[in-house]
């Protein structure tokens, strides 16, 4: 009886774990704990929302959790791959742990949909595959509005991690083309009480423009101390700041500030021939029906954009092999190169092999805080 | 460095090491009369501080949970241990301590937090909510251990850390939270525009060291916790209740720890983990004077706040560093002149 039992489970057992299967498994690791949990949370919410078939094919989400930490992304990502046998993975809200999945990515040779801007080292290039807009085509808005407002001196002060350099790079390497130049370095830590010191360096370098390199309500601290000591130049954010937290944080002190950033943070301000407006504000309309007014956001956005990049792709990937098989992640890797015009909620992706992220200018907006939220710059 | 940068700085660095002051003060208590090292004492500003921001926005701050769930956890390590004794007659202050009391808070600011008090109202409100988590959360992980070595206490620490951290995310969400200040008035003094929250601050700070001093030097209870630091045996020979001198030494560092989110709530964004690094730093204050002394350790602190500004202002980037690296040839000194003593005392 026992016996039976058990080559009954056994070959139970083997039929779930047969190499070739019915369904796209994608594999997702992402920070909802620790200190990248304010954007974590949103990336990881935008799960819920996503289409349970894709291209015609059946999809099975794995979402673990890495409590933002590089080498529990990594780990994870071994982990779906070896163990949960994923074809595809994404991950995750941070740039020290999105550069540990793309190295587990390449050596295992599976696709790779980056939900942060990274930059990744050439041998790992050909299987990452970044969703966000690249921090230049951002940055270039903020840049291209401070040469047109005549600005020569731009001081930074960023937080003092892997997005700080990220911003301070793009800002800096900018300066040149556009005019102007970055005249202070300073950084501080989301959890920091004061940035006095900091302030008071920047005010005495008295630049015409500060650009602020902090992400969510992180980016109100210097924001409001520098508009206390009454510095009364334009402040730039970036697209890690805007929500509506920032605002709530800031108050009257953030009034006036500019930031870049994805269309569908205001998809009902676009014109009506914008490439995304429909698929922007539908997005937003889904997100903030589950998740309560005003929490739109451009991290639940990438989610969103990832899926629909690999959804434009599973067809091609699906004639050529069965999910489940290297062939399968082989097929999925090429016809990610060569999809065309995917709209989704941040803009219109054609990525080619010598750009894996495939946006240009219709994936950025300035936006303005304006009497409490944030207005799409005209 | 003109003047004015060279003032801006130091008042900014006095504001926070008077923080940091207290809350080396909590710890040096905690730690001379429990031998805790007391890492969660940062939760407290945490709860306090985002507390404080909900309230202000009307909703009802998930501190009540936070303090309804240890409390049932409390009364239910209690009432097993009178259940066996057989001791009945416990019950009902077990009851009233652990379950009345916290239910009773709970509905207090559940019932309040639409109605929008003022705030301070709000902040007493903050003060019901948090100052009852120190004697439970000693009753509950700390008391059953409490012979045990330091280094046991310290892991029980950081276990405590990682599950108010936890909860504290779950109730409070990512992002940070920062409140209205109290006053919003700012002082000119020659070119220093000194903000009336950070006199508050520092004037809450004296004010909370001078009554502590109090405490210390004149009442019953304050003696019999310096008797408890100085020799736990010998204070328990004369009669002194070393349990609850373990439940007074956490009360104190818990109502320490909400003043100093209350008043650092304005100030500053706060988010769910923030309050770890100026427990932190209160801890490094409390190293610096030695481990040992009151006066010390709050001079320690003041130094860390003004070494914190200056460096933000000459290196921001490795601000954290010069501050942290500040304990290690201070630790060094420290081991090298104690004569070390076995930690089994008893």
């Amino acid at each position: 009886m026992n016996r039976k039992l058990i080559a009954m489970l056994l070959s139970a057992g083997a039929l779930i774990a047969g190499p070739a299967r019915a369904e796209v498994t994608v594999g997702v690791t992402l920070g909802a704990t620790g200190p990248g949990a304010s954007l974590g949370i949103h990336y990881k919410n935008a799960f819920q929302l996503m289409p349970k078939t894709l291209g015609g094919q059946p999809v099975k989400y794995i979402i673990l959790e890495d409590g933002s930490d590089a080498t529990n992304a990594g780990k994870n990502a071994r982990k779906l791959i070896t163990e949960d046998k994923v074809d595809v993975v994404m991950g995750s809200n941070g740039v020290p742990s999105s550069l540990q999945i793309a190295q587990v990515a390449a050596e295992t040779q599976t696709p790779y949909l980056c939900l942060t801007p990274i930059a990744v080292k050439p041998e790992q290039y050909k299987w990452t595959f970044s969703v966000p807009q690249p921090t230049e085509l951002m940055m270039g808005a903020v840049a291209e509005h401070m040469k047109a407002n005549g600005v020569k001196s731009v001081g930074f002060i960023g937080f003092s991690d892997g997005w700080g350099d990220l911003m301070y790079n793009a800002t800096s390497s900018l300066g040149a083309k556009y005019g102007y130049k970055v005249v202070t370095n300073e950084r501080y830590a989301r959890a920091d009480t004061s940035v006095t010191g900091q302030v008071l360096k920047i005010m005495a370098a008295s630049p015409d423009a500060v650009v602020v390199g902090g992400s969510g309500t992180g980016g109100a601290l210097p924001h409001v101390a520098l508009v206390e000591r009454g510095y009364k130049g334009r402040i730039y954010h970036n697209h890690g700041t805007v929500n509506a937290e920032f605002i709530k944080v800031g108050g009257k002190a953030v009034e006036g500030a500019i930031a870049p950033t994805g269309p569908l943070i205001v998809p009902e301000e676009l014109p009506a021939n914008h490439a995304t407006k429909a698929v922007s504000l539908d997005f937003t309309k889904r997100y903030e029906a589950a998740f309560g007014a005003g929490t739109r956001n451009g991290f639940a956005g990438y989610s969103n954009d990832a899926v629909m990049l690999l959804g434009a792709a599973i067809p091609e990937a699906a004639k050529k092999a069965k999910p489940g098989t290297p062939e399968f992640r082989a097929a999925l890797r090429d016809a990610l190169e060569n999809v065309k015009n995917v709209i989704g909620a941040h803009g219109v992706y054609s990525p080619t092999a010598a750009n894996h992220n495939g946006l240009d200018e219709r994936a950025r907006v300035l936006v303005r805080v304006e009497s409490g939220t944030w207005r799409l710059m005209k | 460095m003109t003047t004015d940068i060279f003032l801006w700085l130091t008042q900014d660095g006095v504001t926070n090491g008077a923080i940091y002051a207290l809350l080396a003060l909590a710890l040096l208590l905690v730690f001379t009369v429990t031998r805790v090292i007391f890492v969660p004492q940062g939760e407290f500003i945490t709860f306090a501080a985002l507390s404080l921001s909900l309230l202000e926005a009307g909703r009802t701050p998930g501190t009540i949970y936070i303090l309804m769930i240890a409390g049932l956890a409390a009364a239910a390590i209690e009432a097993f241990g009178a259940l066996r004794e057989r001791a009945w007659r416990r019950l009902p202050r077990i009851v009233l301590l652990y379950v009345v009391l916290p239910v009773a808070v709970a509905a207090l600011v559940a019932w309040a937090a639409p109605r929008r008090f003022d705030q301070w109202i709000q902040a007493l409100l903050v003060l019901a909510m948090v100052v009852p988590l120190g004697p439970i959360l000693y009753r509950v992980a700390y008391q059953p251990l409490a012979n045990a070595s330091v280094l046991v206490l310290f892991i029980v620490s950081m276990a405590v850390h990682y599950v108010l951290t936890g909860l504290s995310l779950v109730f409070f969400g990512g992002e940070g939270l920062r409140s209205r200040a109290f006053w919003d008035a700012k002082f000119k003094l020659g070119v220093v525009e000194i903000s009336a929250q950070s006199i508050w601050v520092v004037a809450a700070s004296v004010a909370l060291i001078l009554a502590l001093w109090f405490l210390f030097e004149r009442s019953i209870y304050g003696k019999a916790l310096r008797a408890t630091a100085m020799n736990r045996v010998g204070a328990r020979l004369v009669g002194i209740p070393i349990v609850m001198m373990g439940h007074l030494s956490f009360l104190l560092a818990a109502f320490i720890g909400a003043v100093s989110g209350i008043l650092i709530a304005p100030i500053t964004t706060l988010y769910y983990d923030t309050g770890f690094l100026i427990g932190l730093k209160g801890f490094v204050g409390a190293i610096l004077g030695g481990m040992g002394s009151y006066p010390l350790a709050a001079l320690g602190s003041l130094v860390v706040g003004l070494l914190e500004s200056f460096s933000s202002f000459w290196a921001s980037a490795f601000k954290e560093v010069i501050v942290f690296t500040l304990i290690i040839p201070m630790l060094a000194w420290l081991s090298l002149r104690s004569h070390h003593v076995e930690e089994e005392e008893e």
